[in-house]
């Protein structure tokens, strides 16, 4: 069964420095990393602590508020530390790794034959639940719940996104078992949104209802395919996965092993050669940005230059991530940056630029605000980026004054910070509307639940 | 303009939290941020952002006044000297025109942007770019004659009252230039209204009539100005509303940058043509009378359509709501025009009317989704 979503609004930013599809592996590290900053509303306990001796596999901690979900160490080797930051809270717990992993053996399983019981407590044991987003609120799930469907985008339509088809190369089988094993935790369908303009390997997945999905960005958004597939109401739950997360557990019931290997792009104006790399998350990612990046006035992300999150030259690659793009900081002054037609290296949705004239031009933006912020002023730029049957700038000006009832009724529960990505970017009077959305999700978890 | 940035560079401190002269921080940072656009790199959301600010905005409308600003100065001559006979060049009548205007122009900013510029320091937020825009609105449909200080005051209660009072650029209910015509239109009305003040001079030079096609109209007068001398704009009325080509020319720019909104200036024609075409198959009196489609060139019908009604602040936010909105505009600014025969221009108290309005069209454009979504759910719970 298969249904085309048109997206009509939206906007696609060319930057430079695409990932080329080549693929190489990246080095392994002395140390790995994993961040508990990566999961939205987690607050980790400790199994372990430092000098124990781990396996690919072994839980590391588990969320306060769930103990079903666990989060399980990507590499063998020792604890290394745990760095913490304000309020003692954890950043980081570093792992020394062995030079080869040793995997902890969860034993093979086959999807079609467990209870969807067993295959929780299967998911739960090996650290796979933090790769189930829920919305609303856009955090880890609770393993305990039975979503409405499941969701899994597999393109991302975000600037220089990596290609998952191209990354999930020779995981085709893993991918299919992760489909089967989805399909056992829903009492509902699971639904497998693929690039409209590009046939993959995804087209012929079996068990999922797959929608060919064309539109400009943000079509690869999970938010807006659920908005036009099967939109969320009050109350209801719904799960979604990264077409990679689908593959570690995919492999995780083949093999028995915990693999947490991904593929990830390195990407931006700033990367000499951007292309794949193949590593175990929570790489570190100092040397390859050594190799890789010249300047020193730059900006690193872990993800999409509109979503990711801003990290230093030593971080680790984060939990979900399969894109870091390195763009050049824009400190500067510009005089008279503000006089139209000029400045026509920036990119802009309207024509106030001369920048229309050369729509196919890859551009190298910086991290420069190009403004500064004002109170909302113009209308209808917002909903022109914005696919979904939903007023954004009335929500958002809704969850400024934290008027619950009002955000409840104008959509709350169907969006995610990502979804107004678009809106922080094309915004004249440069709404932080990502921030506010987040706020406004935290307060409901808060006080509806 | 490396030195120039060396000097501020200097001074930035002293108006920064902590420094000096912290107080007086956003008059400061209102003058650096004109000069250059600042440092500041994204901290948190999306890590590049569209080139657009408000500032770049906010000048696109600016440039789109500048045609109807020339030939209104040029029109303020060329009114006054074909009235008594006398032949002058382009250049002696747009000078004419200039020395009458500009004062106008500079009370109107002096005035305007001290008011903005003295909240901003008084309340500690940002100087808004609001009255960029405003300030060359306001003299460009006021009558020429009107006195300065009348100008004056009328800024002063459109920016106070009408502005600073809801908070400042992006709060307020009322269009502020419009805002200031209707304070000066309603304090001063021998100054604003009549057949004496539409030419320069008109009041005190004999021989020169100021009167507009509307007010001619109104008086049940036959007109006889030519269909292109009303396109072109050779005909009295405030400085600005005059030149349908020139308005044209702004509105294309508008449109074309894509800062204004295309279904707010649709639905305010179609509302208006609608309107006085219905008027026209009435037929009771002369205004009933005037073509349909020369009741858009004349008055101030199209200059309020591409510059006032589209102020997205005071206008309806939703896109149904643009078109309600709109529509609406159009119908009232002639039904005002036909009816009410002592003041023959209706686009003012129409679009203010509408501004009013605004919120309430949206209120029930957004209570269409809730109710689409309460269906939903409905739908979902008794599946």
């Amino acid at each position: 069964m298969s249904q085309d979503i048109r997206i009509k609004k939206g906007l696609n930013i060319k930057l430079k420095g695409k990932a080329e599809k080549t693929l190489s592996e990246l080095k392994r590290t002395e140390v790995y990393a994993i961040k508990p900053t990566d999961f939205q509303g987690v607050i980790p306990k400790l199994t372990v602590k430092v000098g124990d001796a781990v396996k690919a596999g072994d839980i590391l901690f588990y969320s306060k508020a769930n103990e079903l979900v666990k989060f399980a160490s990507p590499v063998s080797g020792s604890i290394k530390e745990i760095t913490r930051g304000a309020k003692r809270r954890i950043l980081e717990i570093r792992i020394t790794a062995d030079s080869e992993d040793t995997y902890k053996d969860f034993g093979k399983k086959d999807p079609t034959k467990l209870s969807t019981e067993e295959i929780k407590d299967y998911l739960s044991e090996a650290g796979c639940f933090p790769y189930f987003i829920q919305r609303p609120y856009d955090v880890v799930v609770d393993p305990n719940d039975s979503p409405k469907a499941i969701f899994i985008s597999t393109f991302s339509s975000a600037p220089l996104a990596a290609d998952e088809a191209f990354a999930l190369q020779g995981q085709e089988e893993a991918f299919q078992t992760g489909i089967n094993v989805l399909k056992k935790l829903t009492s509902g369908e699971v639904h497998l949104s693929v690039n409209g303009d590009e046939t993959s390997f995804f087209n012929k997945i079996e068990g999922a209802i797959v929608h060919r999905v064309f539109g400009k960005h943000p079509s690869g958004n999970v938010g807006v395919q659920i908005n036009k597939i099967d939109p969320i109401n009050q109350g209801e739950r719904v799960w979604t996965l990264k077409p990679q997360d689908v593959a570690i557990i995919g492999r995780l019931f083949l093999t028995g092993k915990y693999d947490a290997t991904r593929v990830f792009a390195l990407a931006g104006s700033e990367v000499q050669k951007p292309h794949y790399y193949k590593a175990k998350q929570g790489v570190n990612l100092e040397l390859l940005f050594q190799q890789q990046v010249q300047n020193s006035n730059v900006r690193y992300i872990n993800g999409d230059v509109l979503t990711g999150k801003w990290v230093r030259k030593n971080n680790f690659l984060s939990f979900y991530n399969t894109l870091i793009s390195v763009i050049p900081e824009g400190d500067h002054y510009t005089f008279f940056g503000w006089m139209p037609f000029t400045q026509n290296n920036l990119f802009s949705m309207s024509r106030t630029f001369l920048s229309w004239l050369t729509p196919n031009k890859e551009y190298e933006l910086d991290t420069n605000m190009n403004g500064e912020e004002r109170a909302m002023v113009l209308t209808g730029e917002m909903e022109s980026v914005f696919p979904m049957d939903i007023y954004p700038m009335q929500l958002l000006k809704a969850t400024l004054v934290s008027d619950i009832e009002k955000m409840e009724k104008l959509g709350i529960y169907e969006v995610a910070p990502e979804d107004f990505a678009l809106i922080d970017f094309t915004s004249s009077s440069k709404v932080e509307a990502q921030a506010i959305i987040r706020e406004g999700l935290d307060l409901m978890i808060k006080e509806v639940g | 303009m490396q030195f120039l940035n060396n000097i501020m560079e200097k001074y930035r401190p002293h108006f920064k939290k902590g420094g000096k002269f912290e107080k007086y921080g956003p008059a400061f940072s209102g003058i650096d941020t004109f000069l250059f656009v600042p440092n500041h790199t994204t901290k948190s959301g999306a890590h590049i952002r569209d080139g657009i600010d408000l500032k770049r905005v906010m000048i696109i409308v600016v440039f789109a006044l500048i045609p109807v600003t020339v030939f209104g100065m040029w029109n303020i001559g060329y009114q006054h000297f074909s009235q008594l006979g006398i032949e002058k060049g382009f250049w002696e009548l747009f000078g004419y025109g200039a020395i009458r205007f500009l004062p106008m122009v500079i009370v109107s900013y002096v005035v305007g942007l001290g008011i903005e510029f003295a909240y901003a320091v008084m309340r500690g937020h940002a100087v808004n770019e609001g009255y960029l825009v405003s300030g060359l609105l306001i003299p460009l449909i006021m009558p020429i004659d009107l006195p300065l200080p009348m100008l004056a005051i009328s800024v002063v209660f459109a920016v106070i009252i009408g502005k600073e009072a809801f908070g400042g650029t992006g709060m307020n209910i009322l269009n502020p230039a419009l805002l200031a015509r209707a304070f000066a239109f309603f304090s001063y009305a021998g100054s604003m209204s009549g057949d004496t003040v539409w030419v320069a001079d008109a009041g005190i030079t004999d021989g020169v009539s100021g009167e507009t096609i509307l007010g001619a109209l109104a008086q049940g007068k036959e007109v006889s100005t030519s269909v292109v001398d009303m396109f072109m704009g050779y005909i009295p009325g405030s400085v600005g509303e005059t030149s349908v080509l020139m308005i044209l020319i702004g509105a294309a720019f508008l449109l074309f940058t894509g800062i204004a909104s295309w279904r707010i200036m649709l639905a305010t024609i179609l509302g208006g043509a609608f309107t006085a075409f219905l008027f026209n198959i009435w037929d009771l009196n002369a205004l009933m009378q005037f073509p349909w489609w020369q009741h858009l060139l004349v008055g101030g019908f199209l200059f309020g359509t591409v510059f006032m009604a589209t102020d997205p602040v005071t206008a309806a936010q939703t896109t149904k709501g643009k078109w309600i909105y709109g529509f609406l505009i159009g119908v009232l600014a002639i039904l005002v025009r036909v009816f009410n025969g002592a003041y023959p221009e209706g686009m003012m108290m129409a679009i203010l009317l509408m501004n009013v309005f605004a919120p309430l069209i949206d209120h029930y454009v957004i209570e269409g989704n809730i109710k689409r979504r309460e269906k939903r759910l409905q739908k979902t719970a008794t599946a």
